[in-house]
């Protein structure tokens, strides 16, 4: 297939993940507010440092209130990754490659940015139900997805689909674990008392995995929750989980067997992250430093992408 | 809203004769219209407006430096075109696709037409559409005109007339595919009745001939756009979509090896046929305009060499000059020796003395058209302009007589089309589509282009026109 159409094809998937996994983060920061012991100051700016854009924030509005956070990471499109814009982009990259893809999927992601640009042109949306919009989004990227595994022809462009989600949900997970580094406990007597439990169970639920993680683990504890979120082999928002597909992918892409040796860079880049995370344990991680480690993977993830560029879609001279 | 209140207003149109009654080919639509209450036609029009929005079925206008995404407004009240009427229509066009074809292909060869004096030389060679590189040129299968728009109105008198020949890279074909999916939506129970017959085996037809020119079954054949701002995007991607064929913009394409290829993600892969919506001049920068950012560099010497073909061939704006449309009669007795079936608009060629003369006493009366502008832009309509308007344009024909020709106006049929509250009358004209392949593909129907602004004649989608389904019944229908 073209280099541009897959290019087209891989962020446009990357992009409706992303805004799902923003819709993610927002939900789960309300649950976290709602709550919080009376009292506790309200915590927005964990959530703008989850996604890396501190700096465009801060130069765009100066601090941290709720409504400026929830118009940056929603609807701002001078926010390059805020909802608005990543489905800006998806549709426009669907728009690009519109031949490629099904009726069904371009008319979804048609509607679906067309649903999420109108709230904000209504200019209502700081007195709706923002849970409730944060839920439609969601299930609006899932019925993406969806639509996708199901008109689709599971052929070269829908390898190419799939490895951009997963690639971006793998960070994405790592970034909403990482966001319990960013929040603030009132004391240290706090750390792993109430309070702190129940942010770690937002983090669950941000990742939509509460229900999954209790018939793993009995206990909630902050290591059982990494574990599950890094390193399950089963759950699909899991980075390991994530990042194996998207090596298996690729290996389609290439044309290359499991017991082939890698072929090109983007094999290989995203074969040693999933050697490391498969041999990796917990503990291991935890004395390393969590937080640490985590940008460790994003950095990663990061180089994954550029060897995917590299490999399949840049212009090369002939 | 009551289309027994309908008012002609004394204008043709294309549902009621002059006395007000139905036109037979229209019977069954209008029974249809007086059963409808006006809430269930207003429901029906808003479903079809939403249908649009949903498909992104848009097109990009700029205002203010400000790309804005514009759904071509849709009347839902069909325009009829008997079967007899088409019959003649669909006879008219293959003779002019045919002879035009001849005319191109003489043009750049032989030149009889020009050696037999039929057309000066010089008409020829100072039209931006003439391009000297095609010179001797031999497309593949001798075909040059593969994809015809012709636009055609109907005056006062009932008669149809060919307002202009569009043989570069005619657009709209995709809205008649489109419009006809909602309509089947919106008016099922007439559809029908009347046996429409079909539109939607367009896309296969220009694939197959797409195919045809490389005479290979395996070809790999590719639309190439401008890209993703082009006015015309929507239609670029709808076409590769339904013929399931590759989308590409000029940068996924390479002169390599003395063969155009396309960059995949597993490396180099020939391009045999190239449906190019970029205009001729765009399309190779070594060859036309250097300025160019949307071609392909040294594509030229590959299509000349017959390594590639391209569709419509290059060269083919020489017959749709404006100036040269005036000798398209000739040109169909010339090489058919037959009379045109469908005529053309009167036409004044300011080129000539004598008629510029007279252009220039009557312009208040008349339509002036630039030579090679399109889309509604560099006219003046005399009657709807002002003493200074019509100064100006007598100043610039003056000064560049070749690049003005001038027409009675025509004042174009009108149909009932719904607005906010009743039907009122708006002017159409009708553009069919044409494929010359193995053999001439006449689509029934085509594009019913309509000025949806009370009074106007200008029916472009960049002046607020918009677009109706144009329904062809078979031959015989139930009354």
């Amino acid at each position: 297939m073209l280099s541009r159409v897959a290019n087209s094809i891989y962020w446009m998937t990357r992009y409706v993940e992303r805004a799902e996994n923003y819709a993610r983060l927002m939900h789960v920061n309300f649950n976290v507010m709602l709550d919080a012991l009376p009292g506790l100051k309200q915590q927005w700016e964990p959530l703008v440092d989850t996604t890396g854009d501190r700096e465009i924030f801060l130069n765009l509005y100066g601090h941290f209130s709720r409504d400026n956070v929830i118009k940056f990471m929603t609807f701002d499109v001078r926010n390059r990754n805020s909802i608005l814009s990543c489905l800006e982009t998806a549709r426009e990259n669907a728009r690009s490659i519109r031949e490629n893809i099904s009726t069904e999927l371009w008319e979804h992601i048609n509607e679906f940015y067309l649903f999420v640009k109108g709230i904000f042109q209504s200019n209502q949306w700081p007195f709706i139900d923002l849970i409730s919009f944060f839920n439609a989004v969601r299930k609006n990227s899932h019925m993406f997805f969806g639509i996708m595994e199901g008109t689709l022809s599971h052929s070269e462009s829908w390898h190419f689909a799939r490895t951009g989600l997963f690639l971006e949900r793998s960070d994405k997970t790592a970034r909403i674990l990482d966001m319990k580094y960013y929040i603030l406990l009132p004391s240290v007597q706090e750390v792993g008392m109430s309070l702190d439990l129940l942010q770690w169970n937002a983090i669950l639920k941000s990742a939509s995995a509460h229900e999954m993680f209790y018939k793993k683990y009995r206990q909630l504890t902050p290591l059982n929750i990494a574990d599950f979120l890094i390193l399950d082999r089963e759950f699909p928002r899991a980075i390991y989980y994530c990042v194996r597909q998207a090596r298996e992918h690729v290996g389609r892409i290439s044309g290359s067997h499991t017991w082939d040796r890698y072929t090109n860079d983007a094999e290989k880049k995203i074969g040693t992250l999933c050697s490391e995370l498969e041999y990796r344990s917990i503990q291991e991680i935890f004395s390393a430093g969590l937080h640490e480690y985590l940008d460790h993977i994003q950095r990663e993830l990061n180089l994954c992408d550029d060897a995917i560029y590299e490999t399949f879609f840049a212009a090369k001279e002939y | 809203m009551d289309i027994r209140k309908y008012d002609t207003q004394g204008f043709y149109d294309e549902m009621f004769t002059e006395r007000g009654e139905v036109r037979p080919h229209y019977q069954c639509l209008y029974q249809r219209l007086l059963e409808l209450s006006k809430e269930e036609l207003l429901r029906r029009k808003a479903a079809a407006e939403k249908a649009l929005v949903s498909l992104g079925i848009t097109f990009n206008t700029y205002q203010h430096g400000n790309r804005e995404e514009t759904v071509l407004p849709f009347d839902i009240i069909p325009r009829i075109v008997s079967a007899k009427e088409w019959g003649q229509l669909e006879r008219g066009l293959r003779q002019r696709i045919y002879a035009l074809n001849l005319f191109v292909q003489d043009i750049y060869a032989e030149k009889k037409i020009l050696k037999d004096g039929i057309i000066e030389p010089e008409l020829i060679y100072s039209s931006p559409g003439y391009l000297k590189p095609c010179e001797g040129l031999r497309p593949p299968r001798g075909i040059w005109i593969h994809i015809c728009g012709t636009d055609l109105v109907r005056h006062q008198d009932g008669s149809f007339y060919v307002l202009e020949d569009n043989l570069r890279v005619p657009s709209g074909v995709s809205y008649v595919l489109e419009n006809r999916e909602i309509m089947k939506r919106t008016f099922p129970e007439v559809f029908e009745r009347l046996s429409v017959r079909p539109v939607s085996d367009y896309p296969m037809r220009l694939r197959s001939l797409l195919h045809y020119l490389s005479g290979q079954d395996n070809s790999n054949v590719v639309v190439l756009t401008p890209g993703i701002y082009n006015s015309a995007y929507f239609e670029h991607s709808f076409l590769a979509q339904q013929m399931g064929v590759e989308l590409v913009v000029n940068t996924d394409l390479i002169v390599h090896d003395g063969e155009v290829k396309a960059r995949t993600t597993r490396g180099l892969k020939k391009v045999d046929v190239i449906y190019r919506r970029t205009d001729d001049t765009f399309l190779d920068p070594l060859v036309f305009r250097p300025d160019s950012l949307l071609g392909i560099p040294g594509i030229f010497e590959v299509y000349r060499r017959g390594k590639v073909a391209l569709a419509n061939a290059l060269g083919t704006g020489i017959a749709d000059d404006k100036v040269i449309y005036a000798y398209v009669p000739k040109i169909i007795r010339y090489y058919l020796n037959e009379e045109p079936i469908i005529p053309n608009v009167e036409t004044y060629v300011c080129v000539n003395e004598k008629e510029c003369q007279y252009v220039l006493d009557n312009i208040e009366k008349l339509v002036v058209k630039s030579a090679n502008m399109a889309g509604g832009y560099g006219m003046l309509i005399g009657p709807h302009s002002s003493q200074a308007e019509c100064e100006k344009f007598k100043e610039l024909i003056r000064k560049n007589p070749r690049n003005y020709i001038a027409q009675p106006v025509i004042s174009l049929s009108r149909i009932p089309t719904i607005t906010e509250e009743s039907f009122e009358g708006r002017h159409v004209d009708l553009r069919p589509f044409v494929l010359y392949g193995e053999d001439i593909y006449v689509m029934p129907g085509g594009l019913t282009r309509v000025a949806l602004r009370k009074g106007s004649l200008v029916v472009n989608s960049s002046q607020g026109g918009g677009s109706k389904d144009t329904w062809v019944p078979a031959e015989t229908y139930a009354k």
